[in-house]
């Protein structure tokens, strides 16, 4: 019996280690080796303008309109419960705070990690099963440099400008539906807006968390394409997995910072 | 300087704990071209990876241009890569560039040319193959054979002291395998290189190549000229050159008795 349980524990312990202890410690590196190697990517700026071209302008559309929704969604939900306390001149307030401070970092964050993470995690897993990223290396170019440190600043640089553009978005849905629709007063939606919300407490705090999902999230992807086993199944596997960590990883994230940032406000 | 400008020495190199490579001893000499032959798996490609840098021995050394390879720093391993080319089995084109700017890649990151001058070598190098015409062209508009022959305009792009070959004829119609053929001998003299080529293309191999080594379970069985491969005794590499399916290699993979795994259940 005792025996067994060793077993059974000898068997976790080992698991953990190989499967996470070991991917963690690899990717702290993969980070270190990734900053180290940065200085191509600032030098040679259009190698990263590029990427932020991939990474941000084509995650316009969904950014912009899906703020558009959730915007719209929060001015029909927000002014159906302050009518009920006879405070929806409120609304503007409601949806500017709620965008800036959450859902604009944490939803562009995980519509990012989404559309443009599972993208180079793609990218960078196919160059790697064709062997272009050893070609590079035959031919005396760091992949990390060239490749990985590119796209790595391009995701960092792009979230929160998307993280921007999404809650922007998001109040003007609110005041489509708020103002023009339901017919709450224009001044009051934006004059109210402009007194409550701060710029310290809450435009850079939002500024703030989506700039540390954007590192999150391109780190995430970076190294599990570059980590990916060069075959169809791996590349699909690391795929999936740059999704769920990064979503994960932007949820968790969110509440250690909201905790950190908003307490007692 | 020595007349050889590879010398690998007693060369031992495992993965994890399955050993690849056993003492194995090679010279290539200056200008010449060497095959290196054996079947699937016999650990030819990793010699190959071995004398390019990409791995690093257990035990043993490997001398390019009298450098130890294994003992380089990344600076000085990157410094004799830039006079190192290598073909890639399936080419490694980098899919998002033109075959243009795949032959000019190599340029733009090691040289300070002005860009007339890095269009003018580009073209000059892709008619050395043949493909100046599909400059324009992006990898996926291109046949396997064309493909090839972009890889190898690439890899020939600084003028490389040493042409690495890594199965350049798998997959290959007989006229691009006849193509590549001449393009390696041509480019060997023009450039006054030295070439090794991985393959087991026995025919075009030997009717190609000044000295064949051949190879099999990660050990150096054989070598000389094509002449004395075609004359060897040896009833493995008898069986290898001519096909033979009855031979000191077994169809079969070590299994246990047919009846007995039939009648398991």
């Amino acid at each position: 019996m005792m025996k067994r349980v060793t077993e059974l524990l000898r068997a976790l312990g080992s698991r953990m280690v190989d499967n996470w202890i070991w991917r963690l410690g690899f990717a702290c590196r993969f980070l270190w080796r990734t900053l180290a190697e940065s200085g191509t990517s600032f030098r040679r700026i259009h190698l990263t303008f590029r990427e932020i071209y991939f990474a941000g302008v084509q995650s316009l559309v969904i950014i912009l309109v899906s703020g558009l929704f959730v915007g719209m969604v929060l001015g029909l939900q927000g002014y159906d419960t302050l009518a009920r306390y006879g405070s929806s001149e409120a609304l503007g307030v409601l949806v500017s705070l709620s965008l800036v401070r959450e859902l604009g970092p944490v939803v562009a964050g995980l519509l990012f990690a989404s559309r443009a993470g599972s993208a180079i995690t793609a990218e960078i897993g196919l160059m790697k099963a064709t062997e272009q990223l050893s070609a590079m290396e035959m031919m005396a170019v760091d992949p990390i440099a060239r490749v990985v440190a590119p796209r790595f600043w391009g995701g960092v640089i792009s979230m929160p400008l998307l993280a921007a553009l999404f809650s922007a978005m998001g109040v003007f849905g609110g005041y489509l539906v708020g103002v023009r629709l339901i017919g709450v007063d224009e001044g009051s939606f934006w004059s109210q807006m402009q007194s409550a919300v701060d710029f310290r407490e809450d435009i850079v705090n939002g500024i703030i968390k989506s700039v540390v999902f954007g590192v999150a999230v391109s780190w995430i992807a970076v190294h599990e394409g570059y980590a990916a086993p060069p075959t169809a199944e791996g590349v699909s596997g690391a795929t999936t997995r740059t999704v769920v960590t990064s979503s994960l990883a932007i949820l968790a994230l969110d509440f250690v910072l909201t905790a950190l940032m908003f307490r007692g406000v | 300087m020595t007349s050889n400008l590879v010398e690998v020495e007693n060369v031992t190199f495992s993965y994890d704990r399955r050993q690849i490579l056993k003492n194995i001893d090679l010279v290539v000499p200056r200008g010449k071209v060497v095959a290196i032959m054996g079947l699937s798996g016999c650990g030819k490609t990793t010699l190959l990876r071995l004398i390019g840098g990409a791995l690093a021995p257990d035990t043993g050394e490997v001398r390019v241009d009298g450098k130890v390879v294994n003992k380089l720093s990344d600076d000085e391993l990157f410094a004799l890569r830039r006079r190192m080319g290598m073909l890639f089995q399936f080419g490694a084109l980098f899919t998002d560039a033109s075959s243009f700017d795949n032959v000019a890649f190599q340029m733009r990151e090691h040289t300070r040319l002005p860009e007339p001058l890095i269009r003018d070598l580009a073209l000059m190098k892709l008619h050395a193959v043949g493909l100046r015409g599909a400059a324009g062209l992006m990898p996926s508009e291109l046949s396997g054979g064309m493909a090839r022959r972009v890889a190898l305009a690439r890899s020939i792009a600084l003028d490389p002291m040493l042409m690495l070959y890594d199965e350049p004829f798998t997959g290959l119609d007989p006229i691009s395998l006849g193509v590549i053929g001449q393009l390696i001998l041509q480019l060997n003299d023009a450039l006054g290189a030295t070439s090794i080529i991985v393959t087991h293309d026995v025919a075009e191999a030997l009717d190609l190549v000044d000295y064949v080594y051949y190879m099999a379970a990660g050990k150096v069985e054989f070598h000389g000229t094509p002449a004395q491969v075609r004359d060897a005794a040896l009833p493995s590499l008898r069986q290898f050159v001519y096909g033979e399916t009855d031979g000191p290699v077994a169809f079969h993979f070590p299994a246990p008795e047919y009846a007995q795994d039939l009648l398991a259940q």
